[in-house]
Order: C-alpha cells, then sequence, then structure tokens
C-alpha cells in the first residue's frame, strides 16, 4: 500500500482526507486507482486524454517522478506519493 | 552571496548597540552584519507574505528594502497583513509600510515603486537589487517574477500560501531550479480560487513570509543550507513540513541549456487571463439584483437556489434554497425544471457554473444573480452583512 498525500484544493474531492492509502505495484497504478476511488478528482489531475496536468507535479518520498520513471516508477510498500499543485496566494 | 556595492560598509555605535544579538554569533558577526547593510532586497507585494518578510529583514539590517505595491489597504487585509493598522484602511500600502519599517529601523534605505510589477519594468527593477523576495498573489506575476529573476541572474526567494498549507523555496540561483522547471506550464483561470475565495488562516503568511525573510538572510551571509533544489511544504493544521526535491530542467525554456524564453512575455496571455480575473462570467443568462427585489416584492413564483457551502449560509442568507456548488450534480433532483430559478452564490463566479451546468441538465428558466449577495447586500439591502 502506498499513502498518496492530498494537497488542500483537492481534498474536496476526496471527502476532505489530508491522504488516501492505495494499491499499486507503480506510480501509474496508484494514481489509477485513487480516481476510480474518487472520480470527482480525475479531471483536476489529468486531461481528457488521459495525461497528468502540466501543473500538477508527483512525488515518490521526495523525487518528481519526472526524473525517475514518471507513471513507471515502481512502489515499495510505505511509500507516499505527494501531489503537487500549483498555488500562488501571498499578497490578498 | 556577493552585492554588487563597492564602498565598504560600516557600522556606527549605535548600529553596534542595535545589532548586538547578532554580532554576538560568530555566524553573523561584524563582517555577516555589514553584508545585509551592504546588501538590497526587493519584496514584490506587502501583503500577507510581504508583511512579515519587510518586517524581519528591516530588523534585521537588511540595508536597502525596495517595496513593490500599487495597492490600498482593504479592511480584510488585518486579519493577517500585520504591516497595516486600523488607521492604515484606504491608506496605499506603501505609505502604511514605509511608517512602520521606519519606525523600527531609521537606518533602513526604502526604495518604494507604487507600480504594478509588469514585463515593460521588471528588468531593469530587478537590476537594482542583489535578491528577490516574490510575495504576489497570482500566476502571471509569479512567472514575470522567474523569468526576470532568471534573465537577470537574482535570486528568487518563493513563498506561496493558500488556506493552511504553503510552499517555499529558493528560485533562479545558477546552480539551481527556477519556478518553470517546477511548473512549466500555469493552471487554468479559475481553477485555483484565491484567498478572498479560497479564504486563508491569518497566521500562515506569517509563517512562510518568515522562512522567506530567512532564506533572504541566509543568502546575503552565506550560512546554512538555503532551500535551492528544495521545496518546503508546510502543512498549518498537522504542523508538518515536508521537502521534496526539486532538480533544475535541462529543458527549462528560461534557464534550461537551451532557453526559448530569452525576453519577458505577455504573462496574462500566457495564464489564460483576459483583462481583470475577477468574477468569470461565462455567458449564462444574468439578472440583476434589483430586478430580483422587484419581483420577489410582487410575489411572483421564483425559485432562489444558493450554491454557496453551509458555513457561509450562516454568516448571511437571503432564505434561498442552499446546495453547495460541489453537490448540485448529486442533488439536482430537488429541483422544479418547470419552475423559474435564480441562483446566486457570494459574488457570482461559482452561481454562474450552476446555472451552466443546470442548462446542460435540462434546466431551460435559470438565471444567474450577478455580482451574488454581496451585489444585494451593496445595492437592495445593507443590513446583509458582506464576507
Amino acid at each position: 500500500m502506498s499513502k498518496i498525500h492530498i494537497p488542500t484544493p483537492l481534498r474536496q474531492y476526496v471527502g476532505k482526507q489530508a491522504s488516501v492509502d492505495v494499491k499499486g505495484s507503480t506510480v501509474g497504478e496508484a494514481m489509477s486507482a485513487l480516481v476510480e476511488q474518487h472520480p470527482d478528482l480525475r479531471k483536476h489531475l489529468y486531461t481528457e486524454d488521459g495525461k497528468l496536468r502540466a501543473f500538477v507535479n508527483l512525488y515518490v518520498n521526495d523525487e518528481d517522478i519526472r526524473y525517475l520513471q514518471k507513471e513507471a516508477t515502481e512502489l515499495k510498500d510505505g511509500d507516499n506519493i505527494s501531489i503537487v499543485p500549483s498555488i500562488a496566494g501571498g499578497a490578498n | 552571496m556577493a552585492t554588487t556595492t563597492e564602498i565598504p560598509v560600516t557600522l556606527n555605535n549605535d548600529e553596534i548597540l542595535r545589532y548586538s544579538r547578532h554580532l554576538i554569533m560568530p555566524e553573523v558577526g561584524m563582517e555577516g552584519q555589514q553584508k545585509l547593510k551592504a546588501a538590497r532586497v526587493l519584496c514584490i507585494g506587502t501583503g500577507g507574505l510581504g508583511s512579515p518578510l519587510a518586517l524581519y529583514l528591516t530588523a534585521a539590517g537588511v540595508g536597502t528594502i525596495g517595496l513593490v505595491d500599487f495597492d490600498v489597504v482593504d479592511y480584510t487585509n488585518l486579519q493577517r497583513q500585520i504591516i497595516h493598522s486600523t488607521a492604515d484602511v484606504g491608506r496605499k500600502k506603501l505609505d502604511s509600510a514605509a511608517d512602520k519599517l521606519k519606525g523600527i529601523n531609521p537606518y533602513l534605505n526604502l526604495r518604494t515603486f507604487d507600480t504594478k510589477l509588469t514585463s515593460a519594468n521588471a528588468l531593469e527593477l530587478f537590476r537594482e537589487f542583489d535578491i528577490v523576495a516574490d510575495g504576489t498573489d497570482n500566476f502571471p506575476t509569479r512567472y514575470l517574477v522567474n523569468d526576470a529573476c532568471v534573465l537577470t541572474g537574482k535570486p528568487n526567494v518563493y513563498g506561496s500560501i493558500f488556506r493552511f498549507e504553503g510552499q517555499a523555496s529558493v528560485f533562479a540561483t545558477e546552480q539551481g531550479p527556477c519556478y518553470r522547471c517546477l511548473y512549466p506550464e500555469p493552471p487554468p483561470p479559475g481553477l485555483v480560487p484565491s484567498c478572498a475565495e479560497g479564504g486563508v488562516l491569518g497566521i500562515l503568511p506569517g509563517l512562510v513570509g518568515v522562512m522567506q525573510a530567512t532564506e533572504v538572510i541566509k543568502l546575503i551571509l552565506g550560512v546554512g543550507d538555503p532551500l535551492i533544489g528544495r521545496l518546503l511544504l508546510v502543512d498549518a493544521l498537522g504542523m508538518k513540513f515536508r521537502e521534496l526535491k526539486l532538480r533544475k530542467n535541462p529543458d527549462c525554456p528560461v534557464c534550461g541549456t537551451h532557453p526559448t524564453v530569452t525576453k519577458l512575455i505577455d504573462y496574462n496571455e500566457f495564464c489564460g487571463i483576459r483583462g481583470e480575473e475577477k468574477v468569470v462570467s461565462n455567458g449564462v443568462p444574468e439578472i440583476q439584483v434589483e430586478e430580483l427585489k422587484r419581483r420577489l416584492d410582487a410575489k411572483e413564483d421564483l425559485f432562489v437556489l444558493d450554491v454557496r457551502e453551509p458555513h457561509e449560509y450562516q454568516i448571511c442568507n437571503i432564505g434561498g434554497y442552499l446546495i453547495p456548488l460541489n453537490d448540485l450534480p448529486k442533488r439536482v433532483n430537488e429541483l422544479d425544471s418547470s419552475r423559474e430559478i435564480v441562483v446566486h452564490c457570494k459574488m457570482g463566479g461559482r452561481s454562474a457554473k450552476a446555472v451552466a451546468f443546470l442548462q446542460q441538465a435540462g434546466f431551460a428558466k435559470v438565471k444567474n444573480l450577478t455580482g451574488g449577495i454581496t451585489a444585494w447586500a451593496d445595492r437592495v439591502d445593507p443590513k446583509v452583512p458582506k464576507y
């Protein structure tokens, strides 16, 4: 099982949880499990043709998957996946 | 961290006393304090992040601070923008900030820029400073600041917040990544709400702003491990801090080995924004608050649907039927499509989305209340509180 950390702007689509435990041997499998369990999340993370949106980054533990094997990155039990979208708040 | 000033900077006896708590630490000492005095830091924004940032940099003895802000202090700012006080409401933020900063440290050389940061002025402005601290609140400016920092070779001490989560890092150093290495593209407008729509825990910019000030000082002094290549994630509710590795992207269009962005672009266009990004009207039928009032008073058969959240309904309401926007798809069967329905929210943005959704679901008689309950409070019933 891996734990997927859900950033604040997306928690409303997973029943307000801060993290979700999912099964999957790769990042791709874990993320599929996540959006299957919580279908409202899909359009915020993926485009119509199933690609991860450009303003969303995925990390396994502390490494960006773009520098690993992307969605084919293998997961071990207890790994942490972080979804990190861009946020801009600061002045107002 | 080298500064470009040639004149040796000295501290008089008064300054030595002022900064004694810095001077007695070997990590700072006289040499470090002189570096702080020689440093020139540009703070973009004197709001949530900019407030603690500017206050602490001033207290620490940074010699020259530039402030960029064209805005005026608003009453709702006081919950978190601690450089401003109640008496400052209505004043220019620059004037309010200047008073507090000079009050803390009269040695400060404060340079104020009462302007919006744009592609036309950013490069020239950044060249006059050593470090830029980004305290802005919108995506186009963040991309502008990043690109201008890379192009002028100035580090970008970055902080951002949303509700009760924050991010901090140091971008645009020679060896490290820039903001575009992390986020090559902005989110489409309207997908990530602003503080006015999403809310923000007042203390959060305090936490993140001081982290930014800390990183600025570390860069000036050349001590510690700066957040270069590191994204610090702050979860204030859990009081958990996590760190992710950031890498410089060799294909980055701005800081990579073959950059394609060699001058500043139109960032509003880049972020898909046309004109003022206030309430998004998407072409749905609209009704004004005055007409709604007239028709309700005339006891016409109108169904008022409120798509805000329950905690907002508790602040104020006009007796509408509450179905929060996110619940609408599940609860649409509670609505009668044969009746005329007026949909409202706080400012008209969410309700416009609701109207579009209902139209697609086959509702022909739906209208959006332009300006939402805020417009109702402004123009129909001033007893209704605004929030």
